[in-house]
Parts: C-alpha cells; sequence; structure tokens
C-alpha cells in the first residue's frame, strides 16, 4: 500500500497501487492512470461477455462471504422485465476492517468505474452506494469524484447514487442495507427471495462489496489470467486483497497481498511484529465475527479462503486483528460481545437476548463473580445463537465467545477460580 | 396452480397440501401446533421469533416453519432432539427479560408464552438473578390500549397490524438489541377504529385492553360464539361472560367475513347487553295499569286481540331481532292488511384498509338484510304514520314509537321504554346474547348466533313468543328450538330455500337468493 508508508516489497500492490496519490482522486488525474477505459470499453460488451470474464477470473467477494462474483452478477435474470439494481455495500463497519475507507478516499474512481461495469454487467440502470456514516472524509471524496465523473458522462445511461447510513452495523448486512436503502428500518429480510430475485424495492439486485468492484476494471484490463495468476495457492482464491492490520502490531495498517500469502509473513515482515518484548498470542484474521486463531494457527495459516478455513477460522473481510501476550482475552472477547449486543437488530429472539445475556455473563466473569457453570452456559448459548436466525450477527457473536473459551479456557478459569485480579467493566 | 398439491409428512402423518403452503399451516392439517410468536395467519410472515424452529429432513439447520413453503416428500419433525432444543433456547431467551408478573397479568390463562414454556420450555431459568432485567413503564398507547413494555416480545404483531393491515403504520420497534421496545410515533395516537385487534394479536400480556383490564381471569370466562351487532358487516365474534355477565367481546375467524378482525365499535358494544333494566315477567293492561302475569295469560290476550282484529296492522321492528323472530312476526298476521318497517341508525364507516369488504358499515343494523329478505320495508316513517290509524301496532324491541298507539299496541321487547307504557301487553324477550338465532349481514350471509348467558326472569326468546302467538292462531304445531324455528322459515321462505340451521355451523352460508348486496 502506497499510505501511509511505502509499499512493502512483499506486497502485491494492484488495488493499493495508487493510494497517496492525491490527483488519482481527481477524474483528470484518473483518466492519466488509464482509468474509465476499461468502462468505456465494457460498455460496448454484451454483459454476459464481462460475466464471463469476472467468472474466469475466480474473482470472489471481498465483503467476507467470499461468494464468487460472476457467479452472483449471473443469478440475475437474463431477460430483464423489471429494473434491475445495482447496490454497493460502503458500509464498511466490521471491527478491525478499514480496508473499503482506504479505496474510497485515495481511489474513489477506481469504486465508480467497477459499480458502472458490474450494473452494465447486470443490466442495471440504477446503482446505489451505500456508505457508512462515520465514513465523513470518504463520503466527500466520493462525492466530488461522482459528480466530475458524471459531469465528464463516462457512466452513459447508468445512474449512481451515494446513499449515506446512519451508523447501524446490522445495515451492512445486505438486505437490511437495501431496508435502509428504501428508508425503512435497517432489518435483515428473510431469504428466499434472494436478493437477484427481489432486492431493493423488490427489484432484481445485486450486491457488491466496494473491494470486489475496485478490482473489476483491472480484471478487464489485464486479463482473467492475469488476475488468477497473481495466486499463491489454492486455485480457488485469486487475485489480491487488502489485509487491514490492527492490534498489536509495529506497523498497522493496509497491505496488499496475493491470495495465499502467509499470515506469518504478514504480521512480522509486513507489520513489523509485535512489540519488542511481547510474543504473539492470538490473532482474529477476518474481522471481528470469524473465530480466533490461536498462536500456532496464525503462524501457519495461509491467507486465502480455504487455508483460513483450514485453521478453523475464516477469511472475512480481511480485517486482522492481532493480540500479543500481554492481551485480556477474556476482556477482548467481552468487548466483541458487547459491540454485537449494541448493534442487534433485535429482530430474532436468539441475538436480541442472547447477545446481551452473553454479555453480561462475560461482564460478571471479568468482575471476578463468575460461576464455574458461566462457561457451559457461554457455550450452550451460543449454541443457540448459532444457525437459528435470519442473518448472522448472532453467530458472528458465538464464534469468538466459542473459539476464546475453547483456546484460553485457562484465562476464564482463573477469574471464576479467584486467581485472577477483577477488573472493573463500565 | 393453486390446485397442485404437495405430499409431505410431518410428525409421521402424512398430508397433501396446496403448494406454496406455510409448513407451519401444514402442520395444523397433520394436528399439529407448532409453538409460535410472531407468525399469525392475518399477518405478512415477518419470521423474527424463531420460536417454529423445526427439523426438515436433508436441511442444513434447523428452518422456521412459518418462512419454509412445503415441498415434495418433505420429512418435517416437530419434535426431534434439536428442534425441541432449538426452541426451548428460544423460550429461554424470551423470558430473561420477561418480568414473570403472571398472577396480575391479564393474559395469564390465555397466554402463549405461559402455555409453550409449560408445553416445552425449561424448568428453571439459568439467568442469574444479578443481572438487572429490562425495565420500562407502561405506555398509555390509545383510548383502550396500555402497553407494557417488560412483557413484550417483540413478535411484531402489533407492528405489522398498524402497518399493513389498518395502514396506519403508528407503531414501530424503537432502539436495537435487548433496549429494543414498541414505539409509537410521536405525533400518533393508537386511535385507529380498528386498534383494538392488537391486543388480541399480543400474544403476551403486553398491550392490554383499558376496557377489560382486570375484569376477569381468563379461567373465569365463558365463552359462546355470537355475531355482532354493531353494524351490517357481521362480523364473527366470541362472548366472554363471567358468572353470566358478558365482560369482553373478541373477534371469532371467518375468513369470507371479518378475517381475524372486529373494530372497536363492536368490540365495546356489548354494555347493553348486560342492561339491569330489563322487563322479567309479561305485562298485560289491567284497569289502566300494566300487571305482570304469567306467559299462558299474556299470549291468550296477545291472540284474542289479534285474531278478532279488523283492519290495518303495522309492525315495527328493531334490525337487531333474530331473522327467526322477524318471521314468526311476519307470519302472525297472515290474512292481515299488514305493513312492516325497520329503522336503521346511521354512523361513520371505517374500513379496515388492509382487508377488501371488511369495515365498521354506516348501517348499524346487524339483521337489516334478513329484515328485508322477510317483506319488511325502510320506510320507518310511513310505517309510523300508518300505526296512528291501524288497529293494531306490534312492536319489536323498537324504542322508536313516536305516535298515539294506546289500545292498540303490543310491546315485545328486552326493557320498556317509556313510550310503550301505554301498551295493552308488553311481551320480555331475551337480548342477543341471551338466545340463539341468525342474521343476515350485508352480503346476504346467514351467520348463527350461540346463546352466551341466560335471560332474565321470563324472558324468552322473540321467535318462541310470536311462534307460540303462531301456533294458537294458526295452528302448525309449537316450535321448541331455535333450530326448528329456523327449519320452518327454510320452507316458507324463498330467499332461504335450502339451508339447513345445522349446516349453517359457526360460519354460515350465503342465504340463496341474497347473493346480490341490496
Amino acid at each position: 500500500m502506497g499510505y501511509p508508508h511505502k509499499p512493502h516489497p512483499k506486497e502485491t500492490v494492484v488495488l493499493s497501487k495508487h493510494f497517496g496519490e492525491a490527483d488519482a482522486r481527481t477524474y483528470k488525474g484518473w483518466v492519466k492512470r488509464g482509468g474509465y477505459e476499461m468502462l468505456a470499453q465494457a460498455l460496448t460488451l454484451e454483459p454476459a461477455r464481462v460475466i464471463d470474464v469476472v467468472k474466469e477470473s475466480g474473482l470472489r467477494g471481498r465483503g467476507g462471504a467470499g461468494f464468487p462474483t460472476g457467479l452472483k452478477w449471473s443469478f440475475m435474470p437474463k431477460e430483464k422485465k423489471k429494473p434491475h439494481y445495482l447496490c454497493v455495500n460502503a458500509d464498511e463497519s466490521e471491527p478491525g476492517t478499514f480496508k473499503d475507507r482506504e479505496i474510497m478516499r485515495w481511489t474513489p474512481h477506481a469504486l465508480l468505474e467497477g459499480a458502472a461495469i458490474a450494473a452494465h454487467a447486470i443490466q442495471a440502470e440504477v446503482a446505489y452506494i451505500y456508505i457508512r456514516g462515520e465514513f465523513t472524509e470518504p463520503w466527500a471524496v466520493m462525492e466530488k469524484a461522482l459528480a466530475e465523473a458524471t459531469a465528464a458522462g463516462v457512466f452513459g445511461a447508468i445512474k449512481l447514487y451515494l446513499h449515506r447510513g446512519a451508523g447501524a452495523y446490522i445495515c451492512g448486512e445486505e438486505t437490511a442495507l437495501m431496508n435502509s436503502i428504501e428508508g425503512k428500518r435497517g432489518n435483515p429480510r428473510i431469504k428466499p427471495p434472494f436478493p437477484a430475485a427481489a432486492g431493493v424495492f423488490g427489484m432484481p439486485t445485486t450486491i457488491n462489496n466496494v473491494e470486489t468492484l475496485a478490482a473489476v476494471p483491472l480484471i478487464l484490463k489485464k486479463g482473467a489470467a492475469w488476475y488468477k495468476g497473481l495466486s499463491l495457492s489454492s486455485p480457488k482464491s485469486t487475485g489480491t486483497k487488502l489485509f487491514s492490520v490492527c492490534g498489536h502490531v509495529q506497523k498497522p495498517g493496509n497491505y496488499e497481498v496475493t491470495m495465499g500469502f502467509p499470515l506469518k509473513d504478514l504480521l512480522f515482515d509486513l507489520c513489523g511484529g509485535v512489540p519488542p518484548g511481547r510474543t504473539l498470542k492470538a490473532c482474529i484474521p477476518g474481522g471481528s465475527s470469524v473465530p480466533i486463531l490461536n498462536r500456532e494457527e496464525t503462524e501457519g495459516c495461509l491467507l486465502d479462503y480455504e487455508g483460513v478455513v483450514e485453521k478453523g477460522s475464516m477469511l472475512g473481510s480481511g480485517g486482522v486483528i492481532v493480540f500479543d501476550d500481554s492481551t485480556d482475552m477474556v476482556y477482548q472477547i467481552m468487548r466483541l460481545a458487547r459491540f454485537y449486543a449494541h448493534e442487534s437488530c433485535a429482530q430474532c429472539t436468539q441475538c436480541r437476548e442472547g447477545t446481551a445475556w452473553t454479555t453480561k455473563i462475560l461482564e460478571r466473569i471479568l468482575s471476578g463473580q463468575g460461576k464455574t457453570a458461566d462457561l457451559d452456559l457461554l457455550l450452550d448459548l451460543a449454541d443457540n445463537m448459532t444457525g437459528k436466525t435470519i442473518c448472522v450477527l448472532s453467530d458472528s457473536c458465538a464464534a469468538p465467545v466459542v473459539s476464546g473459551i475453547k483456546k484460553f479456557k485457562q484465562e476464564f478459569e482463573d477469574y471464576i477460580a479467584g486467581r485472577r485480579k477483577p477488573v472493573m467493566v463500565a | 396452480m393453486a390446485d397442485e398439491l404437495v405430499n409431505l409428512t410431518i410428525d409421521g402423518v402424512p398430508v397433501s397440501v396446496p403448494k406454496g403452503t406455510l409448513v407451519i399451516e401444514a402442520a395444523k392439517q397433520a394436528g399439529v401446533l407448532v409453538p409460535h410468536y410472531c407468525y399469525h395467519p392475518g399477518l405478512p410472515v415477518a419470521g423474527v421469533c424463531r420460536m417454529c424452529l423445526v427439523d426438515i429432513e436433508k436441511a442444513p439447520k434447523l428452518q422456521i416453519a412459518c418462512a419454509t413453503q412445503v415441498a415434495e416428500g418433505m420429512v418435517v419433525r416437530t419434535q426431534s432432539p434439536q428442534a425441541k432444543s432449538g426452541r426451548m433456547g428460544v423460550l429461554e431467551l424470551l423470558l430473561i427479560n420477561h418480568p414473570l408478573d403472571c398472577p396480575i397479568c391479564d393474559q395469564a390463562g390465555e397466554c402463549e408464552l405461559q402455555d409453550f414454556t409449560f408445553q416445552e420450555g425449561r424448568p428453571a431459568t439459568r439467568y442469574s438473578p444479578d443481572y438487572a432485567k429490562r425495565f420500562n413503564p407502561v405506555e398509555d398507547f390509545g383510548p383502550d390500549v396500555l402497553y407494557v413494555p417488560n412483557r413484550c416480545i417483540l413478535c411484531t404483531r402489533c407492528v405489522r397490524f398498524m402497518e399493513d393491515v389498518a395502514k396506519e403504520p403508528v407503531l414501530n420497534v424503537s432502539e436495537r438489541g435487548d433496549r429494543a421496545f414498541i414505539g409509537i410515533h410521536s405525533d400518533g395516537r393508537l386511535d385507529h377504529p380498528w386498534a383494538g385487534n392488537v391486543v388480541d394479536l399480543c400474544p403476551v400480556g403486553s398491550l392490554l385492553s383499558k376496557d377489560f383490564l382486570h375484569k376477569a381471569r381468563a379461567w373465569e370466562l365463558d365463552k359462546a360464539a355470537s355475531i355482532c351487532t354493531g353494524c351490517s358487516q357481521g362480523c364473527n365474534v366470541t362472548l366472554d361472560t363471567r358468572e353470566n355477565v358478558v365482560v369482553r367481546v373478541r373477534p371469532r375467524p371467518n375468513l369470507d367475513v371479518n378475517r381475524y378482525f372486529i373494530c372497536d365499535h363492536g368490540r365495546m358494544n356489548y354494555r347493553w347487553m348486560n342492561r339491569g333494566d330489563r322487563i322479567e315477567a309479561p305485562l298485560v293492561r289491567r284497569d289502566g295499569e300494566l300487571h305482570a302475569t304469567d306467559w299462558d295469560e299474556a299470549l291468550d290476550v296477545v291472540a284474542s286481540r289479534l285474531g278478532g282484529a279488523g283492519g290495518k296492522t303495522v309492525a315495527l321492528v328493531s334490525p337487531k331481532a333474530s331473522t327467526e323472530a322477524l318471521f314468526f312476526a311476519r307470519e302472525l298476521f297472515r290474512g292481515h292488511e299488514w305493513s312492516g318497517a325497520f329503522q336503521v341508525v346511521m354512523g361513520e364507516e371505517a374500513p379496515l384498509a388492509g382487508v377488501p369488504n371488511l369495515a365498521l358499515r354506516a348501517e348499524r343494523a346487524p339483521n337489516g338484510r334478513g329484515a328485508e329478505l322477510l317483506g319488511y320495508g325502510r320506510d320507518y316513517a310511513s310505517a309510523l304514520a300508518a300505526a296512528e290509524t291501524a288497529a293494531v301496532v306490534l312492536v319489536l324491541d323498537e324504542p322508536d314509537i313516536a305516535v298515539r298507539t294506546a289500545g292498540k299496541l303490543v310491546y315485545v321487547g328486552t326493557v320498556l321504554p317509556e313510550r310503550a307504557r301505554d301498551a295493552e301487553v308488553v311481551l320480555p324477550i331475551a337480548n342477543v346474547a341471551e338466545e340463539e338465532g341468525t342474521f343476515v349481514n350485508r352480503d346476504g350471509r346467514v351467520q348463527r348466533y350461540f346463546q352466551a348467558k341466560p335471560a332474565p326472569g321470563m324472558a324468552r326468546p322473540a321467535w318462541w313468543v310470536f311462534a307460540e302467538l303462531v301456533a294458537t292462531l294458526q295452528g302448525g304445531g309449537h316450535v321448541a328450538t331455535a333450530a326448528d324455528a329456523f327449519d320452518r322459515l327454510a320452507v316458507s321462505v324463498d330467499a332461504f330455500r335450502g339451508l339447513s340451521y345445522g349446516q349453517l355451523g359457526f360460519a354460515g352460508a350465503p342465504a340463496p337468493a341474497a347473493a346480490v348486496p341490496a
């Protein structure tokens, strides 16, 4: 990544090539860098042809689920009977994740170009870019870029709109985002129907993540084979990925590496390792919603969709949260649970009540009042919160609790047995 | 297409249901009630309470029966260990913030949270008493609705009713997470003419009727199927009585008439059924005064007056009278020069926007259509004028008799209005809650109502009174039951031909000649 530090030799700067270049934010600057060429070309192609290239590239959704992008686009009705919509999920709110923010800050036109190409591919005349409400600077950058590009007429008949979120994590869930765009409360919807059948305003809709779409112009430009060739490992994970690294590393920030890059190298070479005198304890590899990896798992983990699953977690959004040996895991897990309890949309019983109860139990354990039975209760609650609700917010709260208890049980037991000084939790 | 049937088994019971049926509805056909809270057949599916989790073979995880459509060959298990454990988990979570104040809660005894917890919940909670429960004060939502947020399980039935059925979205879910509660628009009131339905829809004691507040425990109530007398719509209702006092009116589902709902006007239209100033014995005029007597004498007096009467006869009847009573009252004057009329009190119409052909009708007359089919006219003013010169004036429970009737009035009614005090004979009758009978609604649907409480004193159903008089004057035998009365009507009047009281059942049936609204 070009900002705020020079790219590390082990990085593969594709998406982040122009990060840090103020000129790249302008329409003229972007055109100078080859921008909007691919859009102009794509608009002359059959939509199905564009989908084929993206399918061939193996590009998968960068928002967390990793669903093949071309396949998702191909779910849209071939014969258009109703208006089609594209939604761009720029509601990046996953704790530990801040890659889309940088794409919007530095290369807004990459996103706009990718979105317009996607809209063409799915025969949508309108694209809504739903930007997290707290993203004030990216909002301003995106607004300016959209105005410039629209004035230049590059989008043809496609209309792009920015829609600003109002501060709810759940609005990053695709169907909640659609409700929010419609002006409704941001509650996830029951699926089916899936968005390709009935999405925003009940019309066929595709929703893609910012990073996914920003990669699309490059794939068209350099070809599917090039993109696939960037991967170091599994043929199922292709291209490059931005990883947001935070926590106990000496150089936190966004790093762009190819799929299959070793997590250990990311943390120790690119990010400079944990602070001096400390040792690595644990790592959340894909945003706060995925299971925690312990040191051994972290050190042996390859960063692609399959590699992280092999270690018992998920690649998720690529938000890497690093914990060194000074970390109180019980406290960290409580903080995560508290976040989910705060953000639960309150629809499903297990999530509304379960996230809050989980938080209370963890707070009590930290305060030294925990009971031995609390750990089994937490696990049983987590079981009730997993796979039983409309969306996965509840599962996301359960994941770190279950992996935390499994991998760091001693720390919980120390609090419960009074071997560890209680922590005041406010 | 709708007739395409899908075969599946639910808890081992094979069922065939139309394509598109939800598993929760298919289960009812298999005799299985899947526990649920947010699902209601009269509302759009929300799928939020997650209570109806069931095991479906080949599905990777538990599914909610309320949002899953049936498929050919589907195997549903509601009692698998996984399904039961999933639902037990939901029940435990619903109760952690619940105050468990059942002893002072109006819903106790008819509470679905109680019922399903008793059926398949945990015997004890694991929620430590150290943890606070969510607290929000009681809120006054509208003229008849209180919201007790602490008992709320956020099933959102009330929100969906107001939004999708009443089309007046004044309620919402406010806040997030376990702080959530049902909110009301800051400038809004729950005063829609159909708002009271949210109280019935609420599966717990969170939305309460002020009118019913602390009136009775659910297990003290007796229930009778009835028909609302509030207007000509003919909504099916249940009359709840406690110790023979009507204390509550609730909707009784009928998909052809009122679906699952009644309006607030109908809901509150019951106090008169408990009036204390009733006529409790037949009265006959002797020496210028009305004297109580027995039925034999009273009927003899009426029969002799009618038998000897020449000239015009006029009947002024209430459109709240049963079809059977109106029929025999008409039969009574067979061979006489007769005119009969009813008058209809008018009010404001209040439709329920989300349900076609359902409204509080302007005509506040439950049986106006029945009276019409039997030959009674709507020109009440002319009938009143005719009464001036009539030889006999028969009034059936109609207080508006603003003519001079001395010497010729036979008053048959529940109460004795001032104007009826110069009657020759007064015959006490039962009101709608005290007898069986039928009404014909505005669309020509004949519907039965059942007895909810005994009539006071010697009061009898009006159809019995008139049938006795007909038997005395014209022969043809006694009529012992409402069923006999209806069957006599059905063989005599074309508009009802082919119907039988038994077949009407609880849901009613369209009168053959009355399918087209008047």
